[in-house]
């Protein structure tokens, strides 16, 4: 790998995900790429770079961008933010959404076992909030990833992954050696490509925003931009879920964290002023 | 220190469980099959039991249903770790008391999650 075909390659990343390299990652590169170029007939990933950097080939640059995507998640991960969704922000929402639709949107759901598990635990509560339906809109940039979300279907690896028991008997069926959610689970989704890097608006008002373990990749200003115009789609009283290494101080005032609750943040005070004032 | 109960015919499956879960801070016993497991836990209940399904002399179902009947039999935490993994199989050990259940193969990292799940650790 030349530095020119590794400074291309970053460059590319960064304009298409906003993934930042950082420096010494070939072997990332190689580990992440070798599968593609054996798939794509080149002799090494060298190869590939050189044609990356010297094609403009769309669909190549496409595959390498979803490629180097780091795609871990698992049901329920880190626990605290299903936690907190149960106890505190599924009865405060509860309380104000008068026709009991709460909108969540799962900015980088990955293979989707995050939104998999909200859906889950909605189920879980149903007997509390009888008359609450959420509305789970789970996006991604990886197409590879959201054609896997959407067929529910995972490993006995993945699915032993952070899920109870008693929720995958009552919510997968064996499927050879596979496990596949139910079609209920499956419907109650809707899985959407969305590049966080795109203009946002589209997306709509949304009550709570799962934006986990993926601002972690970009640089500050890209992380800014993306949380200050989620912070747009988000009423007053909406709630902002961050990865268990990520947080919103030093990069927006957009959003303060909220007390006691680690990985939760809500919008700013000043910003709802500021927002106040210019309706009035 | 919480104490764990590892019932597997298999010694290679002991050992494995046994490094893992003394990483977790438990004291291990080992038993080899069901019948063991039992005379053991009547000496002293563990507080969590990772229980195989298939073994000789007594299964592990035969086993859960043996020690739910004993004294103080209802306290330990039972977690099954076999390669049976149809929804028949699991169905039935949560019915008859077992908190959880890991299908085989598995690697620490699942151990530590269902462990974790039930309260263990
Ligand atoms: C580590 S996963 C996080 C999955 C899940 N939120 C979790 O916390 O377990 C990061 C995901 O972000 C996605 N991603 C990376 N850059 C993105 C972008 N610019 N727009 C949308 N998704 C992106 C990747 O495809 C990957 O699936």
């Amino acid at each position: 790998m030349t530095n020119e075909d590794i400074e291309h390659l970053s460059a590319m990343l960064k304009a298409r995900s906003g993934l930042i390299l950082g420096s010494d990652k070939t072997y990332l590169i190689e580990s992440r790429l070798a599968p593609v170029a054996r798939k794509e007939g080149f002799s090494s990933v060298s190869a590939l770079l050189t044609a990356l950097r010297t094609k403009r080939d769309e669909k190549l640059m496409a595959m390498v961008t979803d490629a180097m995507t780091t795609n871990e998640t698992f049901f329920f991960r880190d626990k605290v933010p299903f936690d907190q969704f149960k106890s505190d922000v599924l009865p405060a929402l509860a309380k104000t959404r008068l026709n009991g639709e709460i909108k969540i949107w799962c900015a980088a759901c990955s293979t989707g076992q995050e939104p998999y598990s909200l859906a889950m635990l909605m189920e879980e509560s149903r007997a509390q909030f009888p008359r609450v339906n959420l509305d789970i809109l789970a996006t991604d940039i990886s197409d590879r990833c959201l054609e896997k979300a959407q067929s529910g279907l995972y490993t006995q690896f993945e699915v032993q992954r952070g899920l109870p028991i008693t929720m995958m008997v009552k919510n997968f069926e064996k499927v050879d050696e596979m496990w596949r959610i139910s079609p209920k689970m499956r419907q109650s989704i809707r899985f959407k490509k969305l590049n966080l890097l795109d203009d946002l608006r589209g997306i709509g008002r949304m009550d709570v925003i799962y934006c986990r373990n993926v601002l972690i990749y970009f640089d500050l200003e890209t992380k800014k931009k993306v949380l200050e115009q989620m912070a747009q789609l988000l009423p007053d009283d909406g709630y902002l879920f961050l990865g268990a290494a990520e947080t919103v101080l030093g990069i927006t005032d957009a959003f303060k964290p909220m007390p006691g609750m680690r990985g939760l943040y809500i919008k700013n005070q000043a910003v709802k002023t500021e927002a106040a004032r210019r309706l009035a | 220190m919480k104490t764990c109960l590892v019932v597997d015919d298999s010694r290679v499956i002991r050992k494995v469980a046994r490094r893992i879960l003394e990483n977790l801070q438990f004291e291990v016993i080992e038993a080899n099959d069901g019948l063991e497991a039992l005379n053991s836990c009547k000496e002293k209940m563990p507080s969590a039991i990772l229980l195989d399904w298939n073994m000789p002399v007594m299964d592990g179902i035969t086993f859960l249903r043996q020690l739910r009947k004993e004294e103080g039999g209802k306290q330990p935490v039972v977690v099954f770790c076999t390669t049976e993994n149809d929804l028949a199989h699991i169905t039935e050990a949560l019915t008859e008391g077992a908190s959880e259940y890991i299908m085989k193969p598995f690697d620490g990292e699942i151990l530590e999650a269902k462990f974790s799940e039930v309260g263990l650790i």
